[in-house]
């Protein structure tokens, strides 16, 4: 098939980048996305140019690391998928695709399609943990957990980190990635200790990291391609507003 | 088989097996609290083995400094793990222990590996999974709230632990958030986007690496009192592998360089359960996991005009009369059936291929057929197994598999061989460590499922920070600086490849190379070797390496983010490393695991043939020449590497022939 | 500062505080919505049921019930404004570089257009207060309750009910209200779901209830506040004189209105 493309080219964090327009001729319906990227990047580096950058590793869905907005919304507009996992065949011969970074105040473009997304290591760091230092942990049976909870816990640890949720959102609001870090580990017993000053913390570390605020459109629950529900979001709200009152009046 | 290298010192405790790994701790070194904060560590890598590494020397007090290619270390490829993680927890009261998980990963290994190195690992399991329930992470759990377990490839129990389909990726994220608390107390000091290119030896002392700024392009020096490495296998020298794309032998490879003896390279794993290949372009291969096995059918047809037929589109697997199918693992391990272990069905698959029976377009891939199960057990139980399995598959061959059965195909996975090390986790140059997949010492020639996991953290939580102190308190804390020549040496080496790297302005694309490299070691050093093949890839190794270097075209510039530029460094070493694999696959005259020599297999002259207790065509070990660990050191590309030998002694288990019948 | 003040201001800086602000002085302002409308309907009930009302509106608590209320309101309005503007001020800074083909899946139009809808309510707030409660409009300011003070010699009280209906008999004034009460319905089809997410009681189950719980409320009134210009503007509501006859009221003198009973 034969497609226009429209790719944000960016030397680097300083440059100035622009839409620049490239012509992928007869690339394979079964080729992945990232596979026909390949082929126009071998076709520009055998013409002389530089090839377009994006991020990208596993290329099976759980590293996190392809970060695309396709046409507009990132990771594509097929539900629960990443980058990587799009085929051309759910593309039309002569498509024009517009290939964009993912887009946010907090993530800057590093080349290209490469963006720095280490705010969200920063928010981890903040207090996406439960401290517990090796070797000190009690049998692993010895605290059983109902497997709703483990079960709820689950669905939210199944973020895979990507920022689709920031790009996708209109704020560029990272609310989805922090609300199912903080589900994650509060919804498991071994994560109560800790939970208050992790939400503060977290909480604290996304809004000094420049993301937005969350408007309740859950654009992020609709691009998520571990299609975690913004119910995390909702917890967030509960557990954050908890433990402010317990910080303010205890 | 005679080495013309020094014999190896495995440093194993005395004593009877169960008792090494507390004698030994018992016995190690101790640096009291106060000075390991004097200590400093560089960590390279961060997955399982080197993010619980590192963030479990950050606890003790140590200063570490960890090192990853990827934007963050979350992203480490222990990520993709899909199955579980084995522990002898004998939660499920079957009769498991600490010896028969230690039994089974040796059995499973083809008795290649080091016995008390496993069986450690079997004793270290259980505490994996308690300190990874602790951190956190959301295991698969009963109704009743405790864990639940399942069983897997190779064993008779259920001790394997599992977080849906996702265990890597929550072991991952539980070690990376151990790491990230560490980051943010102060004791580890992350550098992501970066990329080791050099081991720096002071006195012969592993003391330092060079690294670069991948964002940058910014080369720098980091000194510390020793060094770890845990930066995975070497799947990708074969390019088409499950592996993620930027996996690389790069900081493994040059530790070799600079003197550490790289073991069993030959030892590759082929997973039986992959999407075929389907194009030129295809840049990896996609695992499904093997639990499919279960209930999924694997069959090629018996003719091989209905295979033509299927390749061209003018039959499909349904116009195929059931007796004209061949479900070859049935018919060939009758015991076993489709749940044969990973090298034999892989092989079996080949094959059928090789007899002109595959149905993919390529001719590579045969059926995995779930017509029976769903028609056995419903089609809302196979959804309800394996639903998010078969929605994958649909994604990306483009087919429903409630319809039509899937293909598969096998394809490189994991890679047991890696950085000889001692029973310490030291290499032979002293200070260095060597963790993880990158290290060659608990999966002999094959591994089991489910025991990736298990090992990685068993290094990095367990082992490391016992026996890490056997070194280091022999240091004098900080005496090395980035100013010792020996760094400005490997800083300027570094930088001289780089130049090198940029300056040939060829004409072909670094992938391009990287595909002719793994086609030809898929072809003759894949899932099965034999020597004029071997004989053939060293000699057009030498060849690639030559254009390589005359005529590649790595666009841009070395301050900036440069894929290309990261993608040439990493194939170089890749070409130099298949040289190596090929040597080790050609000087190991048997077959054994991943292992595969055509010369060296059961044929109907041999007794346990006669007997009926293994098939013709199946792996034969030669005990009396080859129960050793060959460690292979550097002499320079080009030359023949210099062999070292490790025998292995089998103190509490018998050898034996393995059989899937 | 101490502890607790500056925990507050923590908090209130924070987007999760702000947005729980939001939340908390909306669930109060659709509140005062439901009851303003349930007020306004009793127009449908005729002039003395109407003027009764406005009247106990403004005597209730000795008459500082209605000061009350419209302190209360003000400083909701005041903090709902405050939190949702600081909160889009930061939320066009969090993406610098928009996107050169933006698109959207699944986020509703009224969720996109939240603070041109609350920016046109505002404004017709103003004008709504200008109008019926401040009465700048010498027609409508001058509008004894002429029955009531046949009724009760040496008393008035503003005519509320003919006041309301010569009020929307202009036709421009009712075509701000429609649009500004159809914004209105927009702004609470999106807010009133928003709230049970920000005050964190929305989940995967009760999202769906939620969300026609908004719709059910923001098409009520909308209904029912355009049912009187509605009727108005049909001539199905029309200021018929009173039984009691208009030439018994009381002139009241323009330069001081009467109390003001809206």
């Amino acid at each position: 098939m034969n497609l226009t493309l429209k790719v944000w080219r960016q030397k680097n964090a300083t440059d100035h980048g622009r839409i620049e327009t490239y012509e992928a001729r007869s690339i394979p319906a079964e080729a992945s996305f990232l596979e026909m990227l390949d082929i126009v990047n071998e076709r520009l580096i055998e013409g002389g140019g530089e090839p377009i950058h994006f991020d990208h590793d596993c290329r099976e869905g759980i590293c996190g690391m392809c970060s695309l907005t396709i046409n507009g919304v990132p990771h594509s507009k097929e539900r629960g998928i990443t980058t990587c996992q799009v085929h051309m065949r759910k593309f039309r011969d002569g498509d024009t695709i517009w290939i964009e970074p993912f887009r946010a105040r907090a993530f800057p473009v590093v080349r290209d399609l490469v963006v720095d997304r280490t705010a969200f290591d920063r928010i981890v760091a903040a207090g996406g943990f439960i401290s517990v230092r090796t070797g000190s942990a009690q049998d692993a049976n010895a605290l059983p957990v109902p497997k709703d909870d483990a079960d709820a816990s689950f669905a939210a640890a199944a973020c895979i980190g990507c920022g689709a949720c920031v790009a996708a959102c209109k704020n560029a609001s990272a609310m989805l990635f922090v609300g199912a870090k903080a589900a994650h580990l509060n919804l498991l017993p071994q994560g109560k200790p800790e939970q208050d000053k992790r939400v503060l913390a977290m909480v604290r570390q996304m809004d000094a990291e420049g993301f937005g605020g969350c408007t309740n459109q859950y654009e992020c629950e609709a691009v998520c391609p571990k299609e975690i529900s913004a119910d995390v979001i909702a917890k967030l709200n509960r557990d954050y507003t908890a433990a402010a009152v317990k910080e303010a009046v205890c | 088989m005679a080495s013309n290298g020094s014999p190896l010192h495995s440093a194993v405790p005395s004593g009877p097996l169960a008792d090494k790994w507390t004698k030994h701790k018992n016995e190690s070194k101790l640096i009291n609290p106060a000075n390991k904060r004097k200590y400093s560590v560089i960590v390279v890598g961060s997955g399982l083995a080197g993010g619980s590494a590192a963030a479990t020397l950050s606890e003790l007090g140590y200063q570490v400094k960890c090192f990853c290619y990827q934007d963050s270390p979350r992203r480490a490829h222990s990520i993709a793990a899909q199955g579980g993680i084995n522990a002898a927890k004998n939660y499920q009261n079957d009769g498991d222990s600490v010896y028969r998980l230690f039994y089974d990963t040796i059995k499973g290994g083809d008795f290649r590996a080091r016995e008390a190195n496993v069986y450690r690992l079997a004793e270290v399991s259980a505490n994996i999974i308690d300190q990874c329930v602790a951190q956190g992470v959301p295991f698969a759990r009963e109704y009743g709230g405790l864990l639940d377990n399942r069983s897997f490839g190779g064993a008779q129990v259920s001790r394997t632990f599992y977080a849906a389909g996702q265990t890597g990726q929550q072991l991952l994220i539980g070690c990376y958030q151990a790491l990230s608390k560490e980051i943010a107390r102060g004791g580890v000091k992350m550098y992501s986007r970066t990329e080791m290119l050099d081991l720096v030896l002071v006195d012969g002392h592993a003391k330092g690496i060079i690294v670069r700024d991948l964002v940058t392009g910014e080369i720098s020096r980091h000194a510390a009192d020793c060094v770890i490495l845990a930066t995975g296998g070497y799947g990708n020298v074969f390019y088409l592998s499950t592996n993620a794309m930027g996996c690389n032998v790069m900081a493994a490879f040059r530790a070799h360089k600079r003197g550490a003896y790289f073991a069993n390279p030959c030892y590759t794993q082929i997973h039986p359960t992959c999407i075929p290949v389907s194009g030129d372009y295809q840049s990896k291969l996609t695992l499904m996991s093997e639990s499919l096995r279960n209930d999924g059918r694997v069959w090629a047809p018996k003719k091989k005009e209905d295979a033509e037929a299927i390749r061209t589109g003018r039959k499909i697997a349904a116009d195929i009369a059931e007796d004209d199918r061949d479900y070859f693992l049935e018919r060939k391990y009758p015991s076993f059936g489709n749940l044969a272990p990973r090298d034999v069905s892989s092989r079996s698959a080949k094959e059928a291929c090789d007899e002109g029976r595959g149905v993919a377009p390529t001719g590579l891939g045969v059926y995995l057929d779930f017509r029976d199960a769903i028609q056995r057990l419903g089609r809302n139980t196979i959804e309800a197994r394996y639903g998010n399995l078969f929605q994958m598959y649909e994604k990306i061959a483009g087919t429903d598999p409630y319809t039509s059965p899937m293909m598969i195909y096998p394809a490189v996975h994991y890679t047991m061989g890696g950085l000889w090390v001692d029973y310490n986790l030291m290499s032979n140059i002293p200070g260095l460590h060597v963790l993880g997949e990158a290290n060659f010492s608990d999966h002999g020639a094959n591994r089991l499922g489910a025991s990736a996991l298990m090992q990685g953290l068993a290094d990095g939580y367990f082992v490391i920070p016992a026996t890490l102190p056997n070194y280091l308190a022999g240091q004098k804390p900080g005496t090395v600086k980035t100013d010792d020549p020996a760094f400005a040496e490997a800083e300027e080496a570094a930088r001289a490849r780089i130049h090198q790297l940029l300056s040939v302005n060829g004409k072909r694309t670094v992938d391009s190379f990287h595909r002719e490299l793994g086609m030809l070691v898929w072809d003759k050093c894949g899932m099965a070797r034999n020597e004029p093949g071997l004989k053939e890839a060293l000699a057009r190794i030498p060849a690639i390496r030559e254009e390589f270097w005359s005529n590649v075209r790595v666009p841009g510039e070395g301050a900036n983010l440069n894929a290309e530029l990261e993608k040439a460094g990493r194939v170089a070493d890749f070409i130099d490393f298949a040289e190596l694999m090929c040597h080790d696959a050609l000087n190991r005259e048997e077959s054994c695991g991943g292992h595969f020599r055509e010369e060296y297999q059961f044929t109907e002259a041999d007794d346990d043939v006669k007997s009926g207790y293994t098939n013709p065509g199946e792996a034969k070990r030669r005990d009396d020449a080859f129960c050793h660990v060959s460690a292979w050191e550097s002499a320079g590309p080009g030359n023949t590497p210099i062999l070292h030998i490790e025998p292995l002694a089998f103190e509490a288990v018998k050898l034996s022939v393995r059989s899937y019948k | 500062m101490n502890p607790l003040g500056k925990a507050i201001l923590q908090f209130c800086r924070s987007t999760i505080g702000r947005k729980l602000i939001v939340a908390l002085t909306g669930v109060l302002l659709v509140l005062f919505l439901l009851g303003h409308v349930a007020g306004n309907l009793l127009v449908f009930q005729g002039r003395e049921a109407m003027n009764d009302y406005a009247q106990f509106l403004h005597t209730m608590l000795h008459g500082q019930g209605v000061w009350i209320a419209r302190i209360g309101l003000l400083i909701a309005v005041g903090l709902h404004i405050w939190a949702t503007v600081s909160l889009v001020k930061d939320n066009r800074a969090a993406r610098t570089e928009r996107y050169a083909l933006p698109a959207t899946v699944q986020a509703s139009k009224s969720s996109r257009i939240m603070i041109w809808s609350g920016l046109t309510i505002l404004a017709f707030v103003v004008f709504h207060i200008l109008h019926f409660t401040v009465r700048i409009d010498p027609a409508l300011a001058n509008l004894p309750d002429a029955a009531y003070a046949a009724a009760h010699p040496g008393e008035s009280r503003h005519d509320v009910y003919a006041m309301v209906i010569k009020g929307f008999q202009n036709p421009l004034v009712s075509l701000f209200y429609i649009v500004a009460i159809t914004l209105l319905c927009s702004h609470l089809s999106h807010g009133i779901a928003s709230l049970f997410q920000t005050l964190g009681w929305r989940s995967r189950k009760s999202a769906a209830l939620e969300k026609q719980l908004g719709w059910a409320i923001a098409i009520a009134l909308w209904i029912g506040f355009l049912s009187i210009p509605a009727a108005v503007l049909t001539g199905a509501l029309k200021d018929k004189p009173s039984v009691s006859g208009q030439k018994a009221a009381i002139p009241s003198d323009p330069a001081a209105p009467a109390p003001r009973q809206g």
